[in-house]
């Protein structure tokens, strides 16, 4: 379970430029659930995964997975917690190291790391079984260099990465964005198939509507650094993509009508 | 050029080696630019010299040696991790403090250490009739263990998490990986093996002299790069050879430059040459790479 409790953060704060990201925003996420997030540029999605990885700290608010406050931890010793897929295919995986040394990262993922070699045979093994789920043929190309793989196969193995070890939540942040619409399917597909056989709780950032609900079990919609909507069960199995939009421009639209009192 | 001549460049091209495998791990492995080179090479042989000359077992002298060397890495790292000082900037304090540490440790601009113990005396006889000969096998078998020790060490999960770290540090620590611990002790391992240099560098030419350190970080890029330009690989085992085959070709040629009369070059033009060596490495994967496109290479 993860618990986000108002939290707050600003980046360049006294400067001209200063950025206001995260304003009290307060989110609960069950064990087992799947949530998909949206919101405009700037509304705050990736500072809040950023905020839930460790990556940066928040001002104010607290964080805390399965009633340990997290708030204060860096990020690696965050990551036995959160497994995470980023938005770059180059992010997630580590150029000039191997697929096998890759996943062997990834496979000592919140453990302890020693002198003992870091792909014994029965890793080798297990990796294989792995990626040969994939059916993309990487089974056979363990020793080859991750920069040598499409940006597609780079997010797959990055998802087959992220679980490898368990893990309290998985952030997943536009993991698509980059990639050509079938490849973008294929991966979601494997996504929704990761996450239901390891019963994953998750997260994941997305610009399209049409994923959002399609996948997962609930939908948040964040604005200026805050929840502004929040629909699960059978109210969003009646939404469509044409409610979710309406929804969204009133937000905006709210927004403007704000700054027009404002300003009058 | 004599047999001896040879051996004389093979013997230092040994120990740069040692000093290329550290600045491998700084440059290359941790991806960070470290000077602190020119100051842990003489750091290395004050202490050893010191030791030695005050009738310490040199093996031991060369472990203190390395240490000290391990604590100058440390602080450069530290200045770079903690207090977020540039990590060139880091490494030329370093540097700098290191002269002035290194006069008061041997409390002389020079130590002599001709007619004291090294790590290579139990070998030579007493005429010192194979001393060309034993010097350079000593430190071959060196290279070697060291050679081994850090290609098992860059497989193992620590060394994994090591090499991550250098290549894109924010997955790293998204994977567990501790970043700045990281950095801490691969800097400290580079330079140790580079002061580890230093001190069998003393033990071959006889005496410490605080000045011997300039130029020592130009030398072990030069190997690495020679060594990535003739043998390319990603595969560890490989590079770590590559470098040390780099550092012993890199004396070669000096050594063949220096002693070719025809050419009418002196000791003194050793930094020139050097120059223009790690020049022309550099830009020959580029003249290549033009080469081929111009000869209709598929590439």
């Amino acid at each position: 379970m993860l618990r986000a409790d108002n939290l707050f953060k600003t980046f360049n704060p006294g400067t001209p430029i200063e950025n206001p990201v995260l304003r009290g925003l307060s989110l609960t996420i069950e064990s087992g659930q799947f949530v998909t997030v949206i919101g405009s540029n700037g509304a705050g999605k990736s500072t809040l995964l950023n905020a839930i990885s460790g990556d940066l700290f928040v001002d104010r608010g607290s964080l805390h997975i399965d009633e340990q406050d997290v708030t204060r931890v860096p990020a690696w010793q965050r990551a036995g917690m959160v497994a995470r897929v980023f938005q770059d295919p180059m992010a997630g995986t580590c150029e000039g190291l191997s697929i096998e040394e890759n996943m062997a990262l990834a496979w000592h993922r919140g453990r302890s790391r020693g002198f003992g070699r870091a792909i014994r045979v029965e890793q080798r093994e297990l990796f294989r079984d792995k990626l040969a789920m994939l059916k993309l043929g990487l089974e056979n190309r363990l020793a080859d260099r991750i920069d040598l793989l499409s940006g597609g196969q780079r997010q797959a193995v990055s998802l087959l990465m992220a679980s490898l070890q368990p893990s309290r939540i998985l952030l997943l942040d536009e993991h698509t964005a980059a990639l050509d619409p079938k490849t973008a399917a294929f991966v979601l597909e494997l996504t929704d198939r990761i996450v239901q056989e390891n019963k994953l709780t998750a997260m994941m950032v997305t610009h399209s509507m049409r994923q959002a609900l399609d996948h997962g079990h609930r939908t948040v919609m964040l604005h200026q650094g805050r929840v502004v909507l929040d629909v699960s069960g059978d109210e969003r199995k009646q939404m469509q993509v044409s409610d979710l939009l309406a929804m969204f421009e009133k937000t905006r639209g709210e927004q403007i009508d704000d700054d027009a009192l404002l300003l009058g | 050029m004599t047999p001896i001549a040879l051996m004389g460049a093979l013997e230092i091209g040994l120990i740069f080696a040692l000093v290329a495998l550290g600045v491998l791990i700084s440059f290359r492995i941790l991806d960070f630019p470290d000077l602190t080179a020119d100051g842990s090479f003489p750091l290395g042989g004050a202490v050893a010299a010191t030791l030695i000359a005050g009738g310490h077992d040199p093996w031991l002298a060369c472990a203190f040696g390395a240490l000290a060397g391990a604590a100058s890495g440390l602080v450069t790292a530290w200045l770079h991790v903690r207090l977020n000082i540039l990590q060139l900037l880091a490494s030329i304090l370093v540097m700098i403090a290191l002269y002035s540490i290194n006069l008061r440790i041997m409390g002389a601009p020079n130590m002599p250490l001709i007619g004291s113990p090294t790590v290579f005396a139990p070998f030579i006889g007493e005429a010192l009739e194979n001393s060309w000969l034993v010097q350079p096998a000593v430190l071959a078998v060196i290279i070697v263990v060291t050679k081994i020790a850090l290609d098992l060490f860059f497989a193992s999960q620590t060394g994994l998490a090591m090499r991550a770290t250098g290549a894109n540090p924010r997955m790293a620590r998204a994977q567990g990986v501790a970043t700045e611990r990281m950095v801490l002790s691969g800097m400290a391992l580079s330079n140790a093996l580079i002061a580890l240099a230093g001190a069998l560098y003393v033990q071959t030419q006889g005496g410490a002299d605080v000045s011997m350190g300039v130029g020592t970080i130009v030398v072990g890029l030069a190997a690495v790069i020679i060594g990535e330009t003739l043998l390319p690989s990603r595969k560890l085992w490989v590079i770590t050879l590559a470098t040390i085959i780099g550092a012993l070709l890199y004396r070669l040629l000096i050594a063949v430059a220096l002693n070719a009369d025809f050419i009418g070059l002196q000791a003194q033009d050793l930094n020139l040459i050097t120059a223009l060596l790690v020049g022309f490495a550099l830009v020959l994967p580029k003249l290549k790479a033009k080469f081929s496109r111009k000869a209709g290479g598929k590439h």
